[in-house]
């Protein structure tokens, strides 16, 4: 087991090394960086100052080496336009996104499995198709497209609801909280539920499925020839055994949550990272970018490491399986 | 086993016959596949059926700007879905931008098909170390979501149909390589590549003459479903601003500059190139499908 673990984060270190190296090069290869420092009138003789000062008469390697150097310690450098360290602005805005993937990822639980059960049960009822139907359709449908469709309908003409930003927020450890006030909750509920709709659609298609598998296996048969309640049977023997792999790959999907939130906060100007990276793009924020950059590719390489870790402690074919693989 | 191929008896066109016969069946697909043609036909004739050419500055009169659909200009013409802020005719601009978004998806599935598909019958075939190191990078790929791996590309590379295609089939080859290779190790193991061997054919030749028309079923499925996601990726970025020029406003653009308008009420600019968005994403889905059921009823979930 704990050699399994071991394995698993030295090849997510590797992960991380080459994706640096992808970024890396990505930014300061195929880009040049020097015409975002230099002026229109700068001269020769500048334009090789610049460069000096940035390292890059310095062998590529030695350049990425300074990179690495500067990152382990913690130092992304300054964004351009707001003068502070790029990973201060990131820890700043992250509050805001985590709020909204979680409200969004809680919303697609609380609705998406009472449906999935449903079209699980009884696959053939009008209810079941018209599930499925949604589902297909919010699972196509591109979330920008939602969200506007929501600001038309709920912002616009019912005017329900806030269509931008984040309403009141309370400070509670030193981080900004919404979702405790009425105002932070009311500017919550579209975007969150605008996220949550593809994850929904997952939520909904993996129950169903899991229901269609479960309910036919011979403990289930067993435990309503014992005489067992059809309710305690959903809710207990049914539940347990299609919850491991919807956590699992809610646990792989919340990285695309705070994928996809980038665009749903700039729909609804959402101050969080993903508006933050939109932003720092227009105006060519470029420490900024590579901030927000590495700072995902780190997110989504633990979020692996860590559902790895998780589904082997509750599956243990995994561990075996790998093992012998 | 429920394989098509092994259920019917008969030659090939047979197979291919009741394949058409199956999903003629099937309403939901026929209309959906009726709208995706209808739209393709749009797109192929816009430069003839479009009422004014949305891009020559000559023919926009910037006086009709923000007129709600079905009003007249002063030239007499009727805007049937009414003009953006730039007085373009949003039935002209919807015209072209589906013809944009169309040849953006086509163009992404295809070159994502043939990289994607080329890796994973060379990983089926090589096996050994190849096959790690390509499903490595497979999966390492897959591990980081489509539309953030295609926005870190965009903002590298910059706006352009040819940077937003490039983009695409970087996020999308390897859902085709992984596919590929699951059914290509099956097929490899079948009597019929065992026979094939047997008369001492060349594995390029039993790969390509062989295995491959025998993934195509699966290819075909994979690709439907990836050129919706074209469509919708490219939609989103434009969206964004980052996927096409100004110059070629796609649909996702064309929302996009509505989008400053849906405030105040002025909801045709975003709404209707909107609603033709969502109708070809969702006849293009619903096509991959059925012939997801039709072809392959393995890959069901």
């Amino acid at each position: 087991m704990a050699e399994f673990i071991l394995r698993r984060i030295l090849q997510a270190l590797l992960v991380l090394i080459v994706m640096t190296v992808l970024v890396f090069f990505g930014v300061n290869v195929i880009g040049n960086p020097v015409y975002i420092f230099a002026s229109s009138e700068c001269d020769q003789e500048c334009l090789a100052r610049i460069i000096a000062d940035l390292g890059l008469d310095r062998p590529v390697w030695e350049q990425y080496l300074v990179f690495m150097g500067n990152l382990v310690r913690g130092d992304l450098g300054n964004s351009f336009t707001h003068g502070v360290p790029t990973l201060d602005l990131i820890f700043e805005r992250l509050p805001a996104t985590l709020e909204l993937a979680v409200m969004a990822l809680l919303m697609a639980l609380a609705i998406g499995l009472p449906l999935g059960m449903r079209a699980g049960l009884k696959p053939d009822a009008f209810s079941s198709r018209l599930i499925m139907g949604f589902s297909m359709i919010s699972f196509s449908v591109p979330v920008f497209w939602i969200g506007l469709i929501m600001i038309v309908v709920f912002a616009v003409q019912l005017g329900w609801m806030p269509a931008v930003g984040r309403g009141e927020t309370v400070m509670i450890f030193g981080i900004d909280i919404s979702f405790v006030t009425f105002s932070g909750l009311h500017h919550l509920i579209l975007p969150a539920f605008t996220l949550s709709l593809i994850m929904m659609a997952l939520v909904i298609r993996l129950t169903r499925a899991g229901m269609r598998e479960v309910l036919y296996s011979d403990y289930i048969k067993f435990a309503r020839a014992n005489g067992v309640r059809e309710r305690r049977v959903l809710s207990l023997h049914v539940m347990k055994n299609i919850l491991i792999p919807i956590v699992t790959v809610l646990g792989m999907e919340f990285g695309g949550i705070i994928a996809f939130a980038v665009v749903v906060e700039s729909i609804f100007s959402w101050p969080g990272v993903g508006k933050m990276l939109i932003d720092g793009i227009a105006v060519l924020d470029r420490p900024l970018i590579v901030a927000y950059l590495i700072f995902v590719v780190f997110m989504f390489v633990i979020l692996n490491l860590l559902v790895d870790i998780l589904y082997t402690l509750l599956d243990p074919r995994v561990r075996l399986g790998a093992a012998s693989a | 086993m429920t394989d098509l191929a092994q259920d019917v008896p008969g030659p090939r066109t047979s197979n291919f016959r009741l394949a058409v016969r199956r999903f003629l069946a099937s309403p939901t697909a026929v209309g959906a596949l009726l709208v995706f043609a209808f739209f393709c036909v749009a797109a192929l004739l816009a430069p003839w059926i479009a009422p004014q050419n949305p891009y020559d500055l000559a023919q926009v009169d910037i006086l009709d700007s923000l007129l709600p659909p079905g009003s007249e200009s002063f030239t007499g013409m009727t805007y049937w879905l009414g003009t953006d802020g730039q007085g373009r005719d949003m039935l002209s601009a919807i015209l072209y931008g589906i013809r944009i978004s169309l040849i953006v998806g086509l163009l992404s599935g295809f070159f994502a098909l043939i990289v994607g598909t080329t890796v994973g019958l060379i990983a089926a075939y090589r096996r050994g170390w190849a096959e790690t190191v390509l499903m490595r990078i497979v999966d390492l790929q897959l591990s980081f979501p489509t539309i953030l791996v295609a926005l870190i590309l965009l903002v590298i590379l910059g706006r352009g149909v040819d940077k937003i295609i490039f983009a695409l089939v970087v996020v999308q080859w390897a859902y085709f390589a992984r596919t590929v290779r699951g059914v290509a190790l099956v097929e490899g193991a079948r009597e019929y590549v065992e026979a094939a061997r047997g008369l001492r054919l060349g594995g390029v030749r039993i790969l390509l003459g062989h295995v491959l028309p025998n993934c195509l079923p699966t290819i075909l499925v994979v690709a439907t479903m990836q050129m919706a996601t074209a469509i919708s990726l490219e939609a989103t970025l434009s969206f964004l601003g980052l996927g096409l020029p100004p110059t070629r406003p796609s649909l996702g653009l064309l929302i996009s500059n509505g989008f400053d308008y849906l405030q105040s009420g002025r909801y045709w600019i975003s709404v209707v190139p909107g609603l033709v968005l969502l109708a070809i994403i969702v006849s293009v889905n619903l096509l991959g499908d059925r012939l997801r059921d039709i072809l392959n009823p393995h890959l069901r979930r």
